[in-house]
């Protein structure tokens, strides 16, 4: 049997035991606390799980491992903002936002604010961001089938588009959070199983030297030493100050972006209490923190095993290294079927990997549209549980059909810096916008749609003059080119706007309202009133 | 929501008790620096990587550089400050945080 005979059959397993847990899900999902929070009823360690199911996306799996194993030590800078960013979610976030919120992070926000004009900004830059990484997974589902199951024309990269988009919607609509969080579960294990599979072979092969590993990797680079020092891909030598200051600028967005990525938020709504908030953020750092080391030794394995030229001649971004990897070491070890059954093993827990982050995604989106914009802005609070969950469902299928569409228009554009953009937009405006509320006292409703939109604007704005929209050969447009902002990430410069227009703005705001503060800062700190689990 | 009024003056009472103020300054006292710390930390690996590549580079145990240690450093130190965050939570905020909430539930009964 084939490679992606084998891939295809491994992965119509996950795709039908999902199902079947998303129905089984559907069972008990019965009013709006279930759709949004799955019932706030998951366990600190299943959380965890599932946290790390909705943050490990195929661009930290495939993407970083493929950075690392063509230009060495870089990838690695990647993992470690991904991962330190935790901490903040962890000290400033976590716990407040689940004794205060209820099902978005608009909730917070709107707390003491006056509630419509909060929730329409939460709710435009929840979608905003939630669709822009949707489209960059979608894409990368699309190029991914390409590269593992041998599918390259565009119609059958369109088709795989089409059938991703199907089953997200799918476990959305019909196993609201609780499907989704069971995918994203079931996905968390694979993806670390396999990822420690072939972590343990690679480091048999070398003896556990990790020394010897990356003497390899380095030798088979073709570049030499260099491959383990920075600066290969960012902030190289070359790019001069300009680049070098948009490494600091990429590093600041990964590590203050995910304490405001929405559907990471919307994950500590669904435990029973802020300790087991708590509990799931250390989970959740322990598994990512582990899996971001595996990758480490996935990358140097695929450019030490594999080779750097080799990787690059399959795909120039370096996707494949992993799959690569796997295919070479099992067959070094167990002969030809052993690679072709360890690639098809990978490749499989890609395809889980990309399902489970794109249905977390249109989860978040499409519960901001039903709770803030329709239930609060659209309503004025006077919809039902019931109308807002139809919504909710109606809205996932919209949201999945505009991804599925626009994945299909964007299929040969390279969209890679969709992710990065999203989490600067993270940092720049939600974030400032939730410390400044769950800290400040004097903040109000001008400097809360100050933050949001002076933060989403000016990323957005930054990003489209720079050079990964046009002006240089890799941009979006390559043929155009009115760059002028010389850093491909816009964070240095738009996490500060974002953090002043929201001072600035509650400043010369007299809004102030002390009584609703006490109320926030109380039940934050202590939990009192804290929405409860429901059992069925 | 009817009852806003009466739990507004209830929480206005509780944030200014002194158990409360406690509370805050637990939190913040430990959360607030450490937060400095970290991101701190972490920056100055970011902007070692940008312009100590030489230093980086330097070997310590075979083809293990600085580049890898402050690297592999920077996941032990977020492991640390992850367990002793947890360990502040539980032994200095939860125990007063639950006190309180016992109280203000109490009243609001």
């Amino acid at each position: 049997m084939s490679s992606e005979a084998l891939s295809t059959i491994l992965f119509l397993l996950f795709v039908a035991a999902t199902l079947g847990i998303t129905f089984w899900a559907s069972r008990n999902t019965k009013d709006a606390t279930d759709f949004y929070a799955g019932g706030r009823s998951f366990s600190g360690a299943q959380n965890g799980l599932a946290i790390g199911g909705d943050y490990m996306s195929a661009a930290s799996f495939l993407g970083i491992a493929g950075i690392i194993a063509l230009s060495g030590y870089d990838g690695f800078l990647y993992s470690i903002g991904f991962l330190v960013a935790w901490l903040v979610a962890l000290l400033l976030v976590a716990e407040l936002m689940r004794n205060s919120g209820k099902f978005t992070m608009a909730d917070v926000l709107a707390f003491r604010m006056s509630p419509r004009p909060v929730r329409t900004a939460a709710g435009v830059s929840t979608i905003t961001v939630s669709i822009f990484y949707l489209l960059a997974q979608m894409v990368g589902a699309g190029a991914l089938v390409g590269l593992l199951l041998g599918i390259t024309s565009p119609v059958g990269k369109a088709l795989t588009i089409v059938g991703v988009g199907v089953l997200m919607i799918v476990y959305v609509v019909v196993g609201g959070m609780k499907g989704t969080t069971w995918v994203q579960i079931v996905k968390a294990v694979l993806l670390m199983t396999g990822a420690a599979l072939i972590t343990l072979l690679v480091l048999g092969r070398f003896g556990f030297n990790l020394s010897a590993l990356l003497g390899e990797a380095a030798a088979q680079s073709g570049k030499g030493n260099s491959f383990l020092i920075p600066g290969l891909r960012y902030g190289t030598e070359a790019q001069g100050i300009a680049g070098k200051i948009d490494l600091i600028s990429l590093g600041l967005a990964l590590v203050l972006g995910t304490a405001g990525l929405p559907h990471i938020l919307i994950r500590f709504y669904t435990v029973p209490t802020a300790k087991d908030a708590r509990k799931s953020v250390l989970w959740g750092i322990g598994i990512i923190g582990i899996f971001y080391l595996l990758t480490l030794v996935l990358g140097f394995g695929a450019a030490a095993l594999v080779g750097s030229d080799t990787i690059a001649a399959s795909d120039k971004g370096g996707n494949t290294a992993a799959p690569l990897l796997a295919q070479a070491v099992g067959q070094q070890l167990f002969g030809t079927v052993g690679g072709t059954i360890l690639l098809a093993v990978i490749a499989a827990v890609a395809f889980a990997t990309i399902l489970a982050v794109v249905a977390g995604l249109t989860l978040a989106s499409s519960s901001s549209f039903a709770h803030d914009l329709y239930a609060h802005v659209f309503k004025r609070g006077r919809a039902t549980d019931q109308e807002q969950v139809l919504v909710a469902r109606i809205a996932a299928f919209v949201i999945g059909a505009v991804a599925i569409g626009l994945g299909i228009l964007a299929q040969s554009l390279n969209v890679a810096f969709l992710v990065a953009l999203a989490f600067a937009v993270a940092a720049s405006g939600n974030l400032p916008a939730i410390l400044y509320s769950l800290f400040w006292r004097r903040f109000n409703t001008a400097g809360a749609v100050s933050a949001i939109y002076g933060g989403l604007v000016s990323a957005l704005l930054l990003v489209i003059f720079s050079p990964v929209v046009s002006g240089s050969e890799t941009a979006l447009f390559p043929g155009a080119d009115f760059a002028w902002f010389p850093l491909s990430n816009p964070g240095i410069v738009s996490i500060p706007i974002g953090f002043v227009a929201g001072w600035l703005g509650t400043i010369l705001s007299k809004e102030y309202n002390a009584s609703k503060y006490a109320e926030m800062e109380v039940r934050s700190l202590t939990g009192v009133g804290a929405e409860k689990a429901t059992g069925h | 929501m009817t009852t806003q009024e009466h739990e507004s003056s209830v929480y206005e009472q509780v944030q200014g008790s002194e158990q409360f103020q406690e509370l805050k300054r637990r939190f913040r006292a430990w959360t607030f620096p450490m937060t400095a710390a970290f991101l701190g930390w972490y920056l100055l690996y970011v902007v070692l990587s940008g312009w100590a590549r030489d230093f980086m580079g330097v070997k310590l145990l075979g083809n293990i550089n600085v580049a890898l240690v402050l690297g592999v450093l920077q996941f032990v130190s977020t492991f640390g400050i992850a367990w002793a965050y947890s360990r502040h939570a539980q032994k200095k905020l939860d125990p007063l945080a639950d006190q309180l909430r016992d109280e203000v539930e109490a009243r609001e009964q």
